[in-house]
């Protein structure tokens, strides 16, 4: 246990990013926003969105809408078509969203409920000092509620302190960090993660063989993440580790805390994307000041921007490292519908050829994709988890959950669609959620129970 | 059977996941309700009175299902909105996706959450040890629920296309046929351990369900020879 503590400071970092849905960018740089809005011409338009009066699709909004000088003819005649692509990306993108978070938690839930570790109480990390044991509830409440606290000063400090070092510029320092978290969480999690399976499956490895293996998985995955490699493999690795996390934080929070703290967590979510002086928001303003994605290592991104040949004299410097830093932890980021951020690298990283780009503007895109930070995966993660483990109803609650969570998902792309700006994707999951969730084991479960004993259908 | 309707027509088109998951939504929120409505009942009755509580349970039933019906009418209202949206969008004026694919795909959404929370506890426990029925109860158990929760997800898809096709065209009279046939598949499912009693009925109901819907959606006798006999 103290070793672990010990080594769960650097995984707390990135689970301080929060996590956010940025739509689209809006950046007030002019160059950004012809190459933007050529590739909206080419897809979907941004233009639209104003008009776009989605009652459902979500809009696939594609970076800035701004009227720049890049815009004129488009808008008549390419309007019409893009809407009907638009729609039709935009539900795409939300199910190019829904399959990762569903293979997470589907993840998660497989392994709480087949290895028992993750559902023995060990011990607690530190960050959540007070102990649930006490005999009263109202001890136990309050315990909870100081544990959260604890939990989300730890959480501000640290995104704070990420946010300064943007801003100030220490990449490296930033970039090191990352990696070093990445680090433990690939090899170490993984390590643990692998001996409790093989335990509860009676499975004996030796030694060598484990290493390798674990050698294998964990260098791959550090070049995937922070490096080049198939789109894919690294959405895949991303999974992996946003639900090593999510288990993590399944065993070692105690029951209440969890609850409240994943509440506390949506609130927090929602104030440092929305309010003006946030540190997300100033992390998202500032990222997009400076033309930058905002750590891609820690956020998911479901498709690839494929450029060939920018023809943009800044990217020059931004150079490969955008492209993947992987937070493996929890960088809960900004939810950004385009790309842009991709957009702005001249690496032709796809083996999709895409026809040779001349002007400065037009900027070849196989998919729009969408971004979500691993934050809200593993929060996601943490809730049906937790549902799983603990409710009493057993699978109708953890069904209950993650309809629940994708409908908040569905409703949070929606509002994107609507306001075009770095939203919060935890609250309104979040919220749903843990209405279902409470809703379905305390009245639900018995209903149910009543009427299949009874073989009655309803 | 249900998975797979899922897999073939529906896993294609993002849209109709999207209108799936609503759907199983809305029905989660039904049942949400009515078994708040049954356990603040529970509550403030007797707990020793059996027949009170079988009675209680019984109007649990009729009054969940009654509101799983209005959960129905209140998601068409949402998609009739949603379809004008969508055209408004399209650029030749008709939306992506039909009221009927609409109607479809809500009712397989309704009929599949239903019959997850109705089958997959039991399932659950079906990997564990233990024998069917020692306590005297039916043999069949497991057997006659996965009938019976086929049965109902397949009604629920065919429910979903007749009553969307009663709103669209103000027929009342389909509506109340829904309502009245969805009463009668639970009021059937009362009879249970005599299981003649409530699986025969119900399946002669989702025929007849199954039949109207098809011709409600545009088939034919004609059309079904065509395509049984063979694909020239």
């Amino acid at each position: 246990m103290i070793t672990f503590m010990n080594n769960s400071d650097s995984e707390e970092e990135p689970c301080n990013e929060r996590t956010s849905l940025m739509s689209a960018e809006s950046p007030p740089v002019p160059s950004y926003q012809d190459g933007l809005q050529a590739s909206e011409a080419g897809e979907a338009q941004a233009h639209r969105k104003r008009r776009a009066g989605s009652s459902r699709g979500p809009n696939n909004i594609a970076g800035g809408e701004m009227s720049g000088p890049g815009v004129p003819v488009r808008e008549g005649i390419l309007e019409n078509e893009e809407e009907e692509l638009t729609l039709k990306y935009g539900a795409k993108h939300v199910i190019m969203l829904f399959v990762p978070v569903t293979l997470c938690m589907i993840v998660v839930v497989a392994t709480i409920k087949s290895v028992r570790f993750y559902t023995e109480k060990n011990g607690q990390l530190i960050y959540t000092p007070f102990s649930e044991d006490t005999p009263s509830v109202g001890q136990r409440l309050l315990n909870s509620v100081l544990n959260t606290i604890v939990m989300i000063s730890v959480i501000i400090v640290m995104t704070v302190f990420l946010v300064l070092l943007y801003k100030y510029r220490c990449y490296k320092f930033i970039h090191g960090w990352l990696i070093l978290s990445s680090l433990m969480l690939l090899f170490l999690f993984t390590y643990i993660y692998l001996g409790e399976v093989l335990k509860t499956y009676n499975v004996a490895m030796d030694y060598p063989t484990l290493f390798i293996v674990i050698w294998n998985f964990g260098a791959v995955g550090m070049i995937c993440i922070h490096w080049k490699g198939p789109l894919q493999l690294q959405q895949a690795y991303l999974i992996m580790i946003s639900a090593l996390m999510a288990l993590v934080f399944i065993k070692y929070l105690p029951e209440w805390s969890a609850w409240v703290i994943l509440g506390a967590i949506s609130i927090y979510d929602l104030m440092a994307v929305l309010c003006p002086k946030g540190p997300l928001r100033m992390l998202v303003e500032t990222a997009q000041e400076r033309n930058e994605p905002i750590f891609p290592a820690l956020i998911y991104s479901s498709a690839m921007m494929w450029t060939v040949g920018m023809a943009k004299p800044d990217t020059a410097a931004r150079g490969p490292s955008q492209q993947t830093w992987d937070a493996a932890e929890d960088g809960r980021e900004h939810l950004r519908s385009p790309s842009h951020a991709e957009s702005q690298m001249a690496e032709t990283r796809s083996p999709v050829p895409t026809r040779p780009v001349t002007s400065l503007e037009e900027l070849e895109e196989e998919e729009r994709g969408v971004k979500l930070g691993l934050g809200d995966f593993i929060f996601y993660s943490v809730l049906v988890g937790k549902a799983a483990a603990t409710a009493s109803g057993d699978w109708n609650t953890t069904l209950a959950c993650f309809v629940a969570i994708l409908i908040g998902l569905c409703l949070t792309l929606l509002l994107l669609a609507v306001f075009k700006k770095a939203l919060p994707a935890l609250p309104i999951s979040i919220t749903f959620g843990l209405i279902f969730y409470f809703s379905t084991d305390n009245l639900v479960r018995p209903f149910m129970d009543t009427l299949a004993s009874h073989q009655l259908y309803i | 059977p249900a998975f797979s309707l899922f897999i073939f027509t529906i896993a294609r088109d993002p849209l109709r996941i999207i209108i799936l998951i609503a759907g199983a939504f809305f029905w989660l929120v039904s049942l949400l309700l009515s078994s708040l409505i049954w356990f603040i009942a529970v509550k403030a009755s007797d707990p020793q009175d059996e027949r009170l509580q079988k009675g209680l349970l019984i109007f649990g039933v009729m009054f969940s299902v009654l509101l799983q019906e209005a959960f129905r009418f209140l998601y068409y209202k949402l998609l009739r909105k949603a379809i004008e949206g969508l055209v408004a969008l399209s650029e030749d004026g008709c939306s992506p996706i039909s009221i009927q694919q609409m109607a479809y795909v809500a009712g397989v959404g309704f009929g599949l959450m239903s019959g997850a929370f109705s089958m997959i506890n039991l399932l659950a426990d079906a990997l564990g040890p233990g024998t069917v029925g020692i306590h005297g109860d039916s043999q069949l158990y497991f057997l006659t629920s996965a009938f019976m929760t086929m049965v109902l997800i397949f009604l629920h898809t065919f429910w979903g296309i007749l009553f969307f096709h009663g709103c669209e065209h103000r027929r009342w009279w389909e509506i109340a046929a829904v309502v009245i046939m969805h009463l009668t598949v639970s009021g059937l499912s009362f009879r249970n351990p005599l299981y003649v009693g409530s699986l025969v009925p119900s399946y002669l109901l989702m025929a007849a369900a199954a039949a109207w819907a098809y011709l409600l959606s545009g088939g034919s006798a004609q059309n079904l020879r065509r395509f049984l006999l063979c694909k020239c």
